[in-house]
Formats: structure tokens, sequence, C-alpha cells
């Protein structure tokens, strides 16, 4: 058994709680210490996304208990993709806020460590109550992110999304008591084998249970009728929370993939799934046409980026929703670039809202803006990333996700949602632009002038923003092996057997006897 | 007893259900709460429900799946904390927004 495969659990929970009771540390030993568990972390996921690249799947037995028994940690290239994601995006978020942000409140540098330590959790748990645990770990923790600096803005969107969250955290349960009640276990491998082997009578419970899942994530991932809590608690956040907000959306995604094409994508033509898979098709491309809407009306670039994300989702349910290995892959890419960019657009609408005279990011007030040529042009870049243009990762991964849906059937609605979401993006994106850096005539120059000598362009957050941008060009830059990997990730997932036997092949081999 | 605790979950989750689609967030905290007990009830009863039968093995001849009862643990911690941390932010959000309605602001203030 492999002992650095907890770390990515272990390590921002030790930080998170060294943290909070060295809670009279000063800002500057917080943020290192923070910092440092976040390259730790990075050094980590590296090392298990090279891990998972050699060994399909490698197991941690939590207590050295077998499974089904106990809890088991199931790393493959999927979750080793998700880890390595968020511990760069968290890297970046940790160090932009640490340029100030994190003095808003206290305790931000605990409270993205335990953030961190409840999404790692739930990408590596091979058990669905541990799934559940998981996500109220990074659930409470994101609570006291959203609420981190305090404000009107705040405590009307925080308890917006806590009441919702709780909601679905009690609708989870219910999912887990009713699966528990099927099949007397709650390990994702057991479960699939025993789901499979399900008799008829129990299909309509087993597709409750199902529904009742797929609306829990549902919440997280902002699928339609659950998405209103998200503009409005997007917004309100700072913007390093926000930034790393853009991964949660995917965590919500990420446990779809797992439980409905693993847990209950075992069973021969998964009868469990066609229902779930029914629902979601029509509300994803809903969610994605409501999304563009959303861009196209929104007042401010914190809202606009916040309906990016609602399109995005969109996109990567949709494609999840037409069962396809293909598919599935490019939607991994995809989801790679659109958690990267929309994280660039809540720090680069704060930092452009810095040197903005007024409004802040608004785009209804016209004011002067400083180091306009910098701040320009690094929008420009992040724009044409952001629409999906070439030469960066966007490009490659719609192109890739239009090229694998044409064998599939109705693709000509998924064609049409994201290609009119694009349009809409660029739109909306090329009025944010050419509304704040091409009206020199409405700047009184000398004014600007004036402004752009009080405040030096703060160097450290515009260079973070630019290294996110320029990992979204190398992601395009460096494809080839990326999405290797990736097709390599989708195949194990849509082979659930082979997940079932590297967690309970030894239980099974054994004659369901436990070895000492 | 299945009627009793059938009937019990349908009143907990029904008034709980009710009370979280009021518009103040008091009631809405109070239907969370009942929420909660009620799908707690619910985890405990999936162990199916016997009398006299205690969750130790060796102890009868038919003992209880203690399985249920640990996650009904774990959830009623996590639920019990979690309505800790809404009634402070249900207070926060009163004063600061000086309304305890949930969007922070009566939609129908005006026209009273």
């Amino acid at each position: 058994m492999n002992h650095l495969m907890i770390m990515p659990i272990v390590i921002p929970l030790l930080t998170g709680a060294f943290l909070l009771v060295m809670y009279r540390y000063n800002i500057g030993r917080q943020r290192s210490l923070g910092i440092g568990s976040c390259l730790l972390l990075v050094i980590f996921a590296i090392w298990a996304v090279l891990q998972a690249g050699v060994t399909d799947y490698t197991l941690y037995r939590l207590g050295n208990w077998q499974p089904p028994f106990g809890i088991v940690l199931v790393l493959d290239r999927l979750s080793a993709t998700m880890l390595l994601l968020t511990a760069l995006l968290s890297l970046f978020c940790v160090l932009y806020a640490s340029r100030g942000s994190d003095r808003e409140g206290s305790h931000f540098h605990a409270l993205m460590q335990f953030q961190l330590m409840g999404i790692n959790g739930a990408f590596l748990t091979g058990d669905l109550f541990n799934l559940f645990v998981f996500f109220e770990v990074l659930l409470i923790a994101s609570y006291a992110l959203l609420l981190h600096g305090g404000g009107r803005a705040r405590s009307r969107a925080g308890l917006h999304y806590v009441i919702i969250n709780l909601a679905g955290s009690a609708l989870f349960l219910l999912a887990l008591g009713l699966l528990y009640g099927l099949t007397g276990t709650l390990n994702m491998a057991d479960l699939a084998r025993v789901i499979a082997n399900a008799p008829e009578s129990d299909l309509p419970l087993l597709k409750a249970a199902s529904l009742l899942l797929m609306v829990v994530f549902g919440i997280k991932a902002a699928l339609l009728p659950l998405l209103f809590w998200l503009p409005r608690a997007y917004s309100a956040a700072s913007a390093p929370v926000a930034a790393l907000f853009a991964i949660m959306t995917k965590v919500g995604f990420y446990a779809m993939v797992r439980v409905f094409l693993v847990v209950f994508g075992l069973d021969e033509g998964a009868p469990a799934n066609d229902t779930v898979m029914a629902w979601l098709w029509p509300m994803a491309l809903i969610t994605l046409a409501l999304g563009g809407i959303g861009v196209l009306g929104a007042a401010s670039l914190r809202t606009l980026t916040a309906y990016m994300v609602i399109v995005s989702v969109g996109i990567l349910l949709a494609t999840l929703s037409r069962n396809d290995e293909q598919l599935l892959a490019a939607s991994l890419f995809y989801l790679l670039h659109s958690t990267i960019m929309t994280a660039v657009f809540f720090l680069l609408a704060d930092l452009i809202g810095r040197y903005r005279d007024d409004g802040y990011d608004r785009f209804s007030v016209i004011s002067p803006l400083s180091h306009r040529w910098v701040l320009g042009s690094v929008f420009l870049v992040a724009a044409i990333s952001m629409a999906s243009l070439p030469p960066f990762s966007g490009f490659v991964s719609k192109a890739w996700i239009l090229q694998s849906s044409t064998p599939l059937p109705d693709y000509l609605w998924l064609w049409g949602a994201i290609l009119i979401s694009g349009l809409l993006i660029i739109a909306a994106l090329s009025r944010a632009g050419s509304g704040w850096f091409w009206r020199p005539e409405e700047h009184s120059a000398a004014k600007a002038r004036a402004v752009a000598k009080t405040q030096r362009l703060d160097y450290a957050r515009t260079a973070t923003v630019c290294v996110m941008i320029a990992i979204s060009f190398s992601l395009a830059l460096f494809a080839q092996p990326v999405m290797d990997y990736l097709e390599a990730a989708a195949r194990l997932v849509y082979q659930p057997s082979g997940y079932v036997d590297a967690v309970l092949g030894d239980y099974v081999r054994q004659g369901g006897e436990v070895s000492p | 007893m299945e009627l009793v605790i059938a009937i019990t979950l349908g009143v907990l989750t029904s008034t709980g259900v009710y009370l979280i689609l009021r518009a103040r967030t008091f009631s809405v905290v109070l239907g969370l709460t009942l929420l909660s007990h009620g799908v707690n009830l619910f985890l405990f009863s999936m162990g199916r429900l016997t009398t006299a039968s205690p969750a130790v093995i060796g102890l009868v001849e038919e003992y209880t799946d203690p399985l249920p009862q640990a996650l009904v643990l774990t959830a009623i911690v996590i639920s019990f904390s979690m309505t800790a941390f809404v009634v402070v932010l249900a207070l926060k959000a009163a004063v600061e927004l000086r309304s305890d309605h949930v969007d922070g602001e009566d939609p129908n203030e005006d026209r009273q």
C-alpha cells in the first residue's frame, strides 16, 4: 500500500488544523504555510497523474480493511487529472489572495486548506457515504469562504447558497439510505456489482435513488432548475474564492460520472441510467441556452463569468448525457480548459476593477482606467481563449467535442447550442472589452495618468493571471499527450468491470471471505 | 411499528418541505431541522425494523445491522452543526440586511 496516495487529503487537513491552532501567526507566515501546502499538493498531484498512467487503479485501504468493508480510496486517471487541476488552481488562488484579499477577514488560509481537503477527498474516495462526508467538508469550508470579508451582498448570497445546499445534503442522505436499504453496501464497486444483479422488482426504487442523486449533484453542478443560487453567490465572493469555486461545479460533474457511469453502469444496458440520461439531456441543453442569455445580459464582469460557468456546466452535462466514450474524453479536456479560464476571468474582473476609477467591474459605469494597455492586452488574450478561438485550449476542446458528437443521434442540437452560446460569449466579451479599453475620448487622459501614478500595477497579481492563461495555451500546444491521457481515462470509466475487479477482486476470489 | 415510522417520516418531511418554502428565514431554518430529523429517521430505519435485537454480535440470535446507526450518528453530527451555523448566518443576515426575508428584502413591502 502506497501512503503517498492519501497525502492530497492529509496535507491540507494538517496545514488547515495547524493554521487554526496557530491563529496568532502573522499573515506572512500564514501565507507561506498556505502556499507551501499548495505547492506540495501540486507535487503529489503530478505524482498521482504519473502513477495513474502506469497502473490503471491504485487502491488505498484505510485502516487496512479489505474492501467492501471499510473505506477505500481509488486513484485512476480521471481522479488524478482532477487532483492536478485542483492543485494548480488552488496554488494560483492562494498566490493571488496573498496579495491582500486574505486580509479582509480571518482564517482565510485555514479555510482554503479545508476546502481543498474536501475537494481532494471527493475525487479520491471509493465509498458513497464517504463522498457525502467529503461533500460536507468542502461545503462547510465554502460557506465560510463565500462569507469571507463580510458585507451585505455576501450575507444575502450566502443565505441562499447555504439553504439550498443543506436541502441538497438531506436529499443525498435519502438517496444513500435508499441505496443501502436495497443493496446493503455503500462501497462504489460493491454497489455496482449488487445493482447489476438486482432483481427486477428493485428497479423502480433504484431509479428513484439515482434520480435523487442526480438532483443532489445537479445542485452542486448547477443544472437548470437548481442553478439560480450560482450567479449571485459567485459574483458576491471575493475574487480568489470565486476562482476556486470554478472547480466546485466540476465536482458535481465528476460525481455524476463516477456514480452514473460506474456505480449504475455495470448492469447490461444500465436501465437505471436511462431515466437519468433522458432527464439530463434536455435540462443540460436549456442550462446551456440560459447561460448564453445570462452572459449577454450580465451587468458586471463577475456576473458574466458566473454565467460562463453555467455555460460550461451545460456543455459538460450535455456531453455526459450522450453516454459516449469519445465524447466523455473530449468533455474532460473541455473541463480542464473551462475551469482554468473561468477562474482567470474571476481574477481578471478583480484586477481590472482595482484600476478603474469608479464602478469596479460594472459595465454601465464609464470611468478612466489606468494601465489600459497591459490590462487590455491580457483581457484580449483571455477573451480569445475563453471564446474558444484558436490557438488556445478552448478551440481544441470544442472542436474535439463537436467532432466526436457527430456520429451520435441528435448531434445537431448539441452543435447548435454550443456554437450559439460561443457566439454569445464572443459578443458579450467584445462589448465588455471595447467599452472598457476603447473609449479614450471619454477618459480624461490627464486624470487617468494621475491615477496611474498613484496606483502602480500589481505585478504579482498580473503575473498570476498571465501564467494561468499560459497554461491554457500550453494545453493546446501539448494537446496530443493530454488527449491520449484523457482518452485512456474515459476508456477506464466506460469499463466499470475493471473498477469493480480492481477493488473487489481479492474479496471475490476468496469466495466472499475476508482475509485476515 | 412500520406504520408509525412511515407516518412520522411523512409528517416530518412534509412539514419540513412546507416550512423550507416559507419566506422568512426562521421558518426555513425550522424546516431544515425537521427535514434532517426525517432523513435521520429514514436512514435509521433502512437497517430494517426489529425489536429486542441490539447491534452487537453474539448477544442474541438476530442482531441488527450496526452500519445505519453509525451513518445516522455521522449525519446527526453534520446536520446539528449545520443547523447551528445556519441560525447564526440567518441572524447575521437579518441584522445586516434589516430584514428576515430569505431574499434580504420583502418584495411586497411597498404594497403593504
